[in-house]
This record gives C-alpha cells, sequence and structure tokens, in this order.
C-alpha cells in the first residue's frame, strides 16, 4: 500500500485510502476512536509499514510535542474516558448476545400442517427482512416477518422446518451459539386453547 | 448534522436528466472537481440516492452500488456537500483549512469548529496571493466566503478529517478571532461515515 501518500501528486487517477479495519477512520485518526489497542493490533498485522510512521515513539514524540502539557494531560484523559467506554459497550454488547436466545416455535396450523416461526434474531444484530428472505430462499416456501402482540418481531416461515432451520442457523449465522437455541413446540397450547374456545 | 447513526434505506435510481444537472451543480460548486469528474462521475454508470433521516432530512448520491460520493442538505442555502470518502480520493479539488492538533478530538466528537483552533500556530486559513488556488505548502491562497463549502483538515495528518460550510468568512475569522466557523460538520466516524451503503 505504498500509493497511499502518492495523493500529493497531480495524477488523474483517484487515491487509494488505506481504512483501519476496526474503527472504518483512516489510520493516523484511530487515537481519537476510542478502540486505540485494537486499532494498533490491526494496522500492525496488515500494514507494517503504517504502523511504524504513526505509531513509532519518534512519530508520537514529534505528534505531542506541539501541544502545552496541560493540554496533553486532558487530551490522555479524554482518551482514557473514551477507551473506558467503548470497552463498556462492547462489553455489554458481548453479555447481551451471551444472554439472548433464539427461540424457533413449531407451531400446529391445522392438523398435520405446521408454520415455524423463530424470534429472538435482532438480538444477534441481524436483519430479520433480510434473514426472513434468506429462510424463504433456502426452504423454498413463504417467509415473513411478523409483528408479535407482545411487541418486536419474529420470522413466520411456512412448513415444519424447524430442524432444518436450526441447522442453518447455525451454519449460516456464525454469531448464534448453539446453546442460545432453543425449541418449543407450540401444538399443546393451541390444542387447549381450542379447547377451551369450543367449550365456551 | 449526523452525529447518530443512521439507517441504511432504499436506493432509488436517479433520471439521467437529474444527473446531469447534478454534475452541472457539482462542476459550478468544485470548478477544481473538473479534470477529475469523468473519474467522479463515469458517463457510464448510474447514480443512485438514499433518503437519510437524521436530525434534518438529507440526500446521499452514491455511485457503483456502494461509493458515496456527495450529500445535500434539504436546506436552502447549503450547497452540494462531498462526504469525506470522496475528498479522501480527492483531496486537491476542495478548498481547504487546517485546524490545529488540540481541536481534533473536539472536532471528531462533533463539536463546532470554533476560530481559535485555526488562527493558532497549527491552524492554517487562506493566505491571500498570486499563483494557483492551492499553494505548494497546502494553503489556499483566495479568501473563502460565508456559505462556502469547506474541507478540514487537520495539524500532523495527512487526511481529511471534516467537511462542512462556513458560518463566517475566513476574513472575518482573522479578523475577530472567536466564534463558529464550521457548523454541523460531516466528520470522520460520525453516522454518515458509519452508513452502511451497500
Amino acid at each position: 500500500m505504498a500509493d497511499v501518500e502518492s495523493g500529493e501528486v497531480l495524477e488523474p487517477q483517484s487515491r487509494h485510502v488505506v481504512y483501519c479495519g476496526v474503527c472504518t477512520m483512516p489510520p493516523e485518526y484511530c487515537e481519537y476512536g476510542g478502540t486505540v489497542k485494537k486499532c494498533q493490533e490491526w494496522l500492525e498485522k496488515n500494514h507494517p509499514d503504517m504502523y511504524i510512521r504513526i505509531w513509532s515513539p519518534e512519530a508520537l514524540a514529534a505528534a505531542t510535542a506541539s501541544l502545552s502539557i496541560e493540554a496533553q494531560k486532558r487530551a490522555a484523559k479524554d482518551a482514557q474516558k473514551k477507551a473506558a467506554k467503548a470497552e463498556a459497550a462492547e462489553k455489554k454488547e458481548a453479555d447481551k448476545i451471551a444472554h439472548s436466545i433464539v427461540t424457533i416455535k413449531r407451531i400446529e396450523r391445522n392438523k398435520r400442517k405446521y408454520v415455524t416461526s423463530v424470534s429472538g434474531l435482532e438480538a444477534f444484530g441481524y436483519e430479520l427482512k433480510k434473514v426472513a428472505k434468506d429462510f424463504g430462499k433456502k426452504f423454498a416456501t413463504g417467509s415473513s416477518v411478523t409483528k408479535v402482540p407482545s411487541g418486536g418481531e419474529e420470522i413466520v416461515v411456512q412448513g415444519d422446518v424447524s430442524d432444518e432451520i436450526e441447522e442453518f442457523i447455525l451454519e449460516k449465522y456464525k454469531d448464534v451459539p448453539e446453546d442460545n437455541i432453543e425449541f418449543v413446540d407450540d401444538k399443546k397450547a393451541k390444542k387447549a386453547a381450542a379447547a377451551a374456545a369450543g367449550g365456551s | 448534522m449526523f452525529k447518530k447513526d443512521l439507517t441504511p434505506s432504499p436506493k432509488q435510481k436517479l433520471k439521467s436528466s437529474i444527473q446531469r444537472s447534478l454534475r452541472q451543480n457539482l462542476l459550478s460548486t468544485y470548478p477544481l472537481l473538473t479534470p477529475y469528474i469523468d473519474e467522479v462521475l463515469p458517463k457510464k454508470s448510474s447514480l443512485l440516492s438514499m433518503k437519510l433521516q437524521g436530525v434534518e432530512r438529507a440526500t446521499l448520491y452514491i455511485i457503483d452500488d456502494s461509493t458515496p460520493l456527495f450529500y445535500e442538505v434539504d436546506k436552502a442555502d447549503v450547497p452540494l456537500l462531498p462526504h469525506l470518502k470522496l475528498v479522501h480520493r480527492f483531496p486537491q479539488a476542495f478548498p481547504t483549512i487546517r485546524i490545529d492538533r488540540g481541536a481534533i478530538r473536539f472536532v471528531l466528537s462533533g463539536a463546532t469548529l470554533m476560530a481559535p483552533g485555526l488562527t493558532s500556530a497549527g491552524g492554517r486559513l487562506p493566505d491571500p496571493k498570486e499563483g494557483p488556488e492551492r499553494a505548494e505548502d497546502g494553503h489556499w491562497t483566495r479568501e473563502l466566503k460565508k456559505g462556502e463549502p469547506v474541507v478540514v483538515m487537520a495539524e500532523g495528518k495527512e487526511e481529511a478529517c471534516a467537511v462542512g460550510m462556513l458560518v463566517a468568512g475566513t476574513e472575518e475569522v482573522k479578523k475577530n478571532g472567536k466564534g463558529p466557523v464550521v457548523e454541523d460538520a460531516h466528520y470522520l466516524g460520525d453516522g454518515l461515515w458509519k452508513l452502511n451503503t451497500e
């Protein structure tokens, strides 16, 4: 990636700028992103030459020399605060993922006819609409996102695909751990409800 | 302007007539972009637009399915502004000012750019003199007026860190030495920057 600096010369081609794979900003701005540690690791691995240019002790010293000591202190404090914040946010996110459960529900619609509902995938950061489309493609059935009365949304797939859908989720959506998938068979509840409705 | 994260919305293809007028608009706002216009907006590729729902309504123009180019705020008197990724590709095509090191972190958290960050030793304001609009040392040789779009560079960095519209002319900034200079800028790491345009 030596062409990064060539932009100063007037040439018809556009420049290609390297962006940090962690915080998406140009690497020289990583220090303001809050994920400095990770950015450094990433840069060292992927663009060692840039890493040396930006994070070598000489470069850092030159960069901070122009600031007054007081300003330096303030900046350092600010950076620390930001890093802590980013870390906390990440931890929270990881926690959330660890505790979220994907529920696969087989619902009896009519004797021997079923629909499969999947809820909880949104907690892993997937877009339900896209996932629903994928399910539909995979199983060649209708698949849609519907609102649940208790708020939130779930994916409803036509037909009983509960076993296959688990495999598919594990294969395609790697963020979902196997232990976090839960099966529910909604047959009895429906029957009881139907009986209750019939009885009254 | 894009402090909050934006959610991607469906992209729409633009009519070729609108594309043409946009091209005109672009060239009149950024005459220096003329040599590169065919690279920025190749004649054959189709331009897409995406409506953004931020604090204010804005439209982002995207080319080749995922390369963001410009955004336009739905407000009178605001020029077409380039997306930072475009600025990084063609830094020489946009008028620039530079802020000192101390101001970077404030700008990158969305603060209004204030005059002291520009008038101090590390900052850089246009330096009127003869010659090409962009001097060798990166100074701009023409005073910029209020309402003009400007790219904000940073001391000790190669890439631009923000882009916005001047709310005070550069001459005024030099004279007063205080007050806001660029408000509501698009900066590195904001919602527009992080927006997934795929």
